[in-house]
């Protein structure tokens, strides 16, 4: 239904039935053909084609509904009244797309006591700050945030929203943009304008194998979420101006969800995963939960060091969910990960292929982690890693 | 206490191996399995069923094959399903999928809980059960860790990147699961020739009174541009196959100091 091909444009070259994911492409009298029942629209193979042969059948365009938008806009979201640091990599993002589309770059706050922010806000990069302050919004509430900025966008009409890929940022994007019916990109690794001036949306699918970029051409605001730590902040400068505006929303939703208890994570006041820059890491491999002491010990030879697992390890019940890498956990950009005992599953190859030096210990020698790591060992961690540890202490003393 | 369980047939992407060289995927004998975080979703209404009596429904849009996880869901212990399938759906993004499996859901009517897996594991986007609750109008908790049912409200626990926390609400609510209390259960024998002999109704977008422009392609804002395989960076690799281990972790440490990676 989605892909079609030029028949009088394709060479044959058969590159696009490489690439196709579902199989759905074949040659019929030398020239490529896309089974329309199998093709899900992915458009791996527009990409691929060298002679531009595929592209999106045409559909009917529809009449571009509230069109008008402008401005890019960074939804924050705080952390005991800061804004956490993907805001500030966001800003930044957000100002050079503004940039390039002519547009102005704008930090949305929503809390309680948070007269501090915007000047911090305007420094990273925001011309603009809206804030809703009050004392409804010292928790996030799924209901209570999503109406406070839609009432927002109705007020000022943006042309984009992005909020950061976290958890709650997830649990309100997709909320905000059922309500506005428009469109939204998760997890995104790059954004971009296009050169019909769209915000181009890319993301990793299939554990980051394959990248997808995304535009919403008909609906406004575009939306999208985007994961933590792909973006540097701007560094911050006082001396840039901005304007700060207060609004108040109408009293005009009900909040049917109650927090009965609320506490900090175990160890968020040690190192963060996403900001250790040492991270030891261990999965299956390691055997039993009392290996994981071993882990710990590694990860607190070093200064910024933290422990993390794969999904079979929380899975497991072995590590807590917030210590999770990988696709369906954090994505982490340490100095050194130590992969311990990970066979290195495609889904947590990308959540942690970006470190800058990678260590495995595997006892299978044909474990993909191998293929990503730049120092390894073949053998049983559970032999190999007390000795290793003894070696490094030994040395730092 | 009536439950409705959303469920998607997706690759089972632990599977699908990535070629280096030619820079695509191995799909070849890789199966199609009930989403692994439905099947929590799953687990977690029956666990509510055993307790509390009622009904548990599942829905799943996709291609007729995803019959296939409806089954399985009826083996598991599922009292009814029903499957979402028209080529007018082909194509759907996350809001036209969430818009299609409301009405489902609407057309089914009376439900005290709708539960979705917290994302599926080959599109990723957790996306789709939040634009659902909107659609019905309901409250939403993503990401639960334990769901249960205490004086009349459920109370979720889930976990956010710097806290934790319990949340209350009254029926009906809608939930994504990230994990059950308990591994989800096999199938039994009685409930495997039960799902067996089901006839599962396949529903058209007629059936469920929705026109083709509000689905598929043209009910998608989301456009896909253009896909593509990054190139993967050229990576100076030093494995050690030594099998004294006490020699290999030497040879590594000796590395480790030299490039300068472990310092004192």
């Amino acid at each position: 239904m989605a892909m079609k091909v030029d028949r009088d444009k394709c060479i044959g070259c058969e590159s696009c039935t490489m690439v196709c994911p579902v199989g759905a492409i074949s040659m019929v009298d030398g020239k490529a053909m896309i089974d329309p029942e199998q093709c899900i629209s992915c458009g791996a193979c527009v990409g691929e084609c060298p002679v531009e042969a595929i592209a999106p059948e045409a559909t009917a365009k529809a009449e571009v509904a509230n069109n008008e938008g402008k401005d890019m806009w960074v939804i924050c979201e705080l952390d005991k009244n800061d804004a956490l640091p993907v805001c500030y990599e966001l800003i930044g993002a957000a100002n050079g797309l503004a940039k390039k589309a002519g547009d102005q770059c704008c930090a949305v706050i929503i809390g309680n006591g948070v007269a501090e922010l915007p000047a911090k806000m305007i420094a990273a990069g925001a011309d603009k700050v809206y804030v809703i302050d009050s004392d409804k919004y010292t928790d996030y509430h799924t209901e209570l945030y999503t109406d406070a900025v839609c009432q927002l966008v109705e007020a000022y009409k943006p042309s984009a929203l992005l909020l950061p890929a976290t958890i709650d940022g997830r649990d309100l994007a997709p909320r905000i943009a059922a309500r506005l019916h428009t469109g939204l990109c998760a997890d995104c690794t790059a954004v971009d304008i296009t050169d019909d001036n769209l915000v181009a949306w890319t993301r990793p699918a299939l554990g980051g194998n394959i990248y997808a970029t995304i535009v919403c051409d008909e609906h406004r605001p575009q939306m999208g979420t985007v994961r933590p730590k792909v973006f540097k902040p701007l560094e911050a400068d006082p001396s840039r101006t901005g304007e700060v505006i207060a609004f108040t929303p109408v009293d005009r939703v009900e909040n049917k969800v109650e927090i009965l208890k609320k506490v900090p994570n175990a160890g968020s006041n040690s190192i963060k995963l996403e900001d250790a820059e040492v991270i030891a890491a261990g999965g299956r491999g390691m055997g039993t939960q009392e290996n994981f002491d071993k882990l710990a010990e590694l990860a607190g030879l070093f200064e910024k060091g933290a422990v993390a697992g794969s999904r079979a390890v929380i899975d497991a019940g072995w590590m807590a969910h917030s210590q999770q890498v990988g696709q369906s956990g954090k994505t982490v950009t340490p100095h050194i990960y130590f992969a311990c005992g990970i066979s290195g599953a495609v889904q947590h190859i990308s959540g942690m292929k970006e470190s800058d030096i990678i260590i495995a210990i595997n006892k299978d020698a044909s474990a993909p982690i191998f293929s990503v790591a730049h120092y390894g060992i073949v053998g049983d961690v559970n032999t190999i890693l007390p000795k290793l540890i003894e070696k490094i202490k030994a040395y730092k003393e | 206490m009536n439950i409705i369980v959303c469920i998607k047939q997706t690759p089972d992407t632990e599977k699908v191996k990535f070629n280096p060289e030619t820079r695509t995927l191995l799909r070849e004998g890789v199966e199609n399995i009930m989403n692994p975080f439905d099947m929590q979703a799953l687990e977690t209404a029956l666990i509510l069923k055993d307790k509390f009596g009622g009904k548990v429904t599942c829905i799943s849009m996709g291609l007729p094959q995803a019959t296939d996880v409806l089954k399985e869901a009826l083996a598991m212990g599922a009292d009814d399903a029903a499957l979402i399938s028209d080529r007018a759906l082909a194509g759907s993004d996350t809001l036209a999928t969430s818009l299609t499996l409301a009405a489902a859901i609407k057309k089914i009517g009376d439900y005290d809980l709708i539960l979705c897996g917290k994302q599926a594991v080959d599109g990723d986007t957790a996306q789709v059960g939040p634009e659902i609750a909107e659609h019905l109008g309901l409250p939403q908790i993503t990401g639960t860790l334990k769901l249960d049912y205490v004086d009349e409200r459920f109370v979720a626990y889930r976990e956010n990147d710097n806290y934790s926390e319990t949340l209350a609400c009254a029926a009906p609510l809608l939930a994504t699961v990230n994990t059950a209390e308990k591994e989800p259960r096999f199938a039994s024998i009685k409930g495997k020739m039960k799902a067996r002999k089901a006839k599962i109704p396949t529903w058209t977008i007629e059936d469920l009174g929705l026109a083709p422009e509000q689905v598929g392609l043209t009910g998608s804002p989301t456009k896909v541009r253009k896909s593509f395989t990054p190139t993967p960076p050229e990576i100076h690799s030093e494995i050690i196959a030594e099998e004294d281990a006490d020699v290999a972790v030497d040879m590594l440490f000796e590395k480790l100091v030299k490039a300068e990676i472990i310092t004192r």
